[in-house]
């Protein structure tokens, strides 16, 4: 391949791959703007929500890649993998919220973030301990069909992860600035408890702000599981710690500037992969990091130095 | 304006004590706001002012005591369901939220309210009070001047259609010049029907004002009366209205 049909090639994986980890991402910055707690246990939520589609294909009789559908059973199977995931993920995001972190919120200190943590780990071993810790084959009923540019190659699945995204990206952007419970998250996240004297329900806000975020990282979960058609119980710790460090890079708590960094990351991996060596790939991510955030602490779009005031 | 002195009660402390941790902030406070007034509280630093704003919206509850609005206890209710019955805060520090449009601050201020004709009609109420917030509508709040939050701030809490305004420290950081405005337009917004109770460390302005006033000093109430009893009265005079005497002064300091 040509020098310009791999720069092609790797935009469109980077692309992909970016738009997975902005959909991750968006649930860590959405957390931390509210709380300024980093959600470890965001990483399971998705790894957990692997298995959940990778079951909801299962029922509707679709195993591996030999069942492919066409038209309205497609699309109908494929909204059904997000919707119901997206859903077991929003609710795991909330009942971690409710039962454990509501308890800790009043604590000062690394408590709530350890307890993340923590819940992170179980949830993992659990896979581990009652799915198995083998790799599985995550079904995939897309028909196979390719498109070519120069030598380039895109496959039907990318275009899709990118309608996907987009339209979940525009749909939160949409709640956050024009409805009323996105108002009431934005004002508590500025000041939670001028909000509160407004009348905003805060714990409800935050319970909002977990199962909008999980529900994302269901939707990453989703489209991971198609795009690399593959899942294990630890896949969540090296995919959500890129889109950790998307969340920093763009500026924590920045709804635009995850989306933002998880697109960066996408393509910097990506590019790193192809033009240096894969293993270069999260060295270079991590100083590319490093450098933002020595010139830039509060990440791209983030605002410099008083977060609140 | 003369107060029918038959006015109901609108907010009552009865006895009141709060905490925090070991900490005794309010000492068994009582005061008593009625319909039409406005009330102010005054005191140095640290006696409970804050707390007493704190503890009227619910975001402190007294460990003792009883707090009732309107005839109905609500030192137990949640802090939305005191803004639904008509109380609002202007902040101490204006405390609006800066990445919000003043428009939507605005909004938050409603945001127990649903959002119909009512709506708009505070809202000209608001832009009529207060023209710098309407030229400003679409400007970030954390962009204006500290006088033209404080305007945002009163208009905020005029969304809320509330029958009881409290306000903490409503001129602090503000210029001479718009501290004289702010003091006009409570007085304005009093005379539209709205209660005010009013914390405040200019004494000599909030006593110009208010109907009546209480002295809160290190959580005790030391002293209540008419603003124009509080203005010739010798301790007030020397403590808070700049007329400090030597003796007054060290007085004060034990």
């Amino acid at each position: 391949m040509s020098g310009l049909s791999l720069f092609v090639q790797q935009s469109i994986n980077g692309l992909t791959l970016g738009a997975m980890y902005a959909l991750l991402a968006l649930g860590f910055t959405m957390v931390y703007g509210i709380m300024e707690l980093i959600n470890f246990a965001h990483f399971s939520v998705f790894m957990v929500g692997t298995f959940v589609a990778l079951y909801t294909f299962e029922a509707f009789g679709i195993f591996g890649q030999s069942t492919i559908l066409h038209g309205l059973p497609l699309i109908g199977v494929l909204l059904a993998a997000f919707i119901v995931t997206m859903v077991v993920c929003g609710g795991i995001g909330m009942s971690i919220e409710r039962f454990f972190l509501r308890r800790l919120r009043a604590v000062k200190g690394p408590a709530s973030m350890i307890t993340t943590i923590g819940i992170s780990y179980i949830l993992s071993n659990s896979v581990l301990l009652f799915i198995g810790g083998q790799g599985f084959n995550f079904p995939n009923p897309i028909p196979p069909v390719r498109f070519h540019f120069g030598q380039a190659v895109m496959q039907v699945e990318q275009p899709l992860i990118w309608v996907v995204s987009a339209v979940l990206m525009l749909g939160l952007t949409y709640f956050v600035q024009a409805t009323k419970l996105g108002k009431a998250m934005r004002a508590t996240a500025q000041d939670p408890e001028a909000a509160r004297m407004m009348g905003v329900d805060v714990d409800r806000v935050i319970l909002t702000s977990f199962f909008l975020g999980s529900a994302l990282a269901g939707a990453a979960a989703v489209i991971f599981g198609l795009y690399y058609e593959y899942t294990n119980f630890y896949i969540g710790f090296d995919a959500g710690l890129r889109a950790f460090t998307a969340a920093v890079l763009g500026g924590i708590g920045n709804v635009p500037g995850a989306m933002l960094g998880g697109l960066l990351i996408g393509i910097i991996e990506t590019m790193t992969s192809q033009f240096i060596s894969t293993n270069w790939a999260e060295v270079v991510i991590f100083s590319i990091l490093v450098i933002v955030l020595v010139f830039r602490p509060a990440g791209l779009l983030g605002r410099v130095a008083p977060n609140k005031s | 304006m003369p107060l029918d002195a038959t006015s109901g009660l609108l907010l009552e402390f009865k006895n009141v004590n709060t905490y925090y941790g070991d900490l005794h902030v309010l000492k068994d406070v009582s005061y008593e706001i009625r319909h039409g007034e406005i009330v102010s509280l005054l005191g140095g630093n640290a006696c409970g002012k804050s707390t007493t704003m704190k503890t009227v919206m619910g975001v402190v509850r007294p460990k003792t005591g009883t707090v009732t609005f309107d005839g109905t206890p609500i030192e137990n209710m949640p802090t939305s369901e005191r803004v639904k019955r008509g109380i609002a805060p202007v902040l101490e520090a204006r405390r609006l939220f800066p990445r919000m449009t003043v428009f939507e601050n605005l909004e938050m201020g409603a945001f127990m309210r649903k959002k119909g004709p009512e709506f708009h009609e505070d809202l000209e109420r608001v832009y009529e009070l207060f023209p710098r917030v309407k030229e400003r509508r679409n400007q970030l709040a954390g962009t204006l001047s500290g006088g033209e939050q404080q305007m945002v701030a009163m208009g905020r809490a005029l969304m809320a259609r509330p029958r009881l305004i409290c306000m903490d420290e409503p001129s602090m950081g503000l210029s001479p010049l718009y501290v004289e405005q702010v003091f006009d337009i409570i007085q304005t917004i009093n005379k539209q029907g709205t209660s005010i109770f009013m914390v405040e460390q200019n004494a000599s302005m909030a006593l110009s004002i208010a109907h009546r006033a209480y002295v809160l000093q290190t959580g005790v109430v030391v002293l209540s009366g008419t603003a124009a009893e509080l203005r010739e009265d010798k301790n007030i005079r020397e403590a808070y209205l700049g007329e400090l005497q030597v003796e007054g002064a060290k007085a004060e300091a034990q």
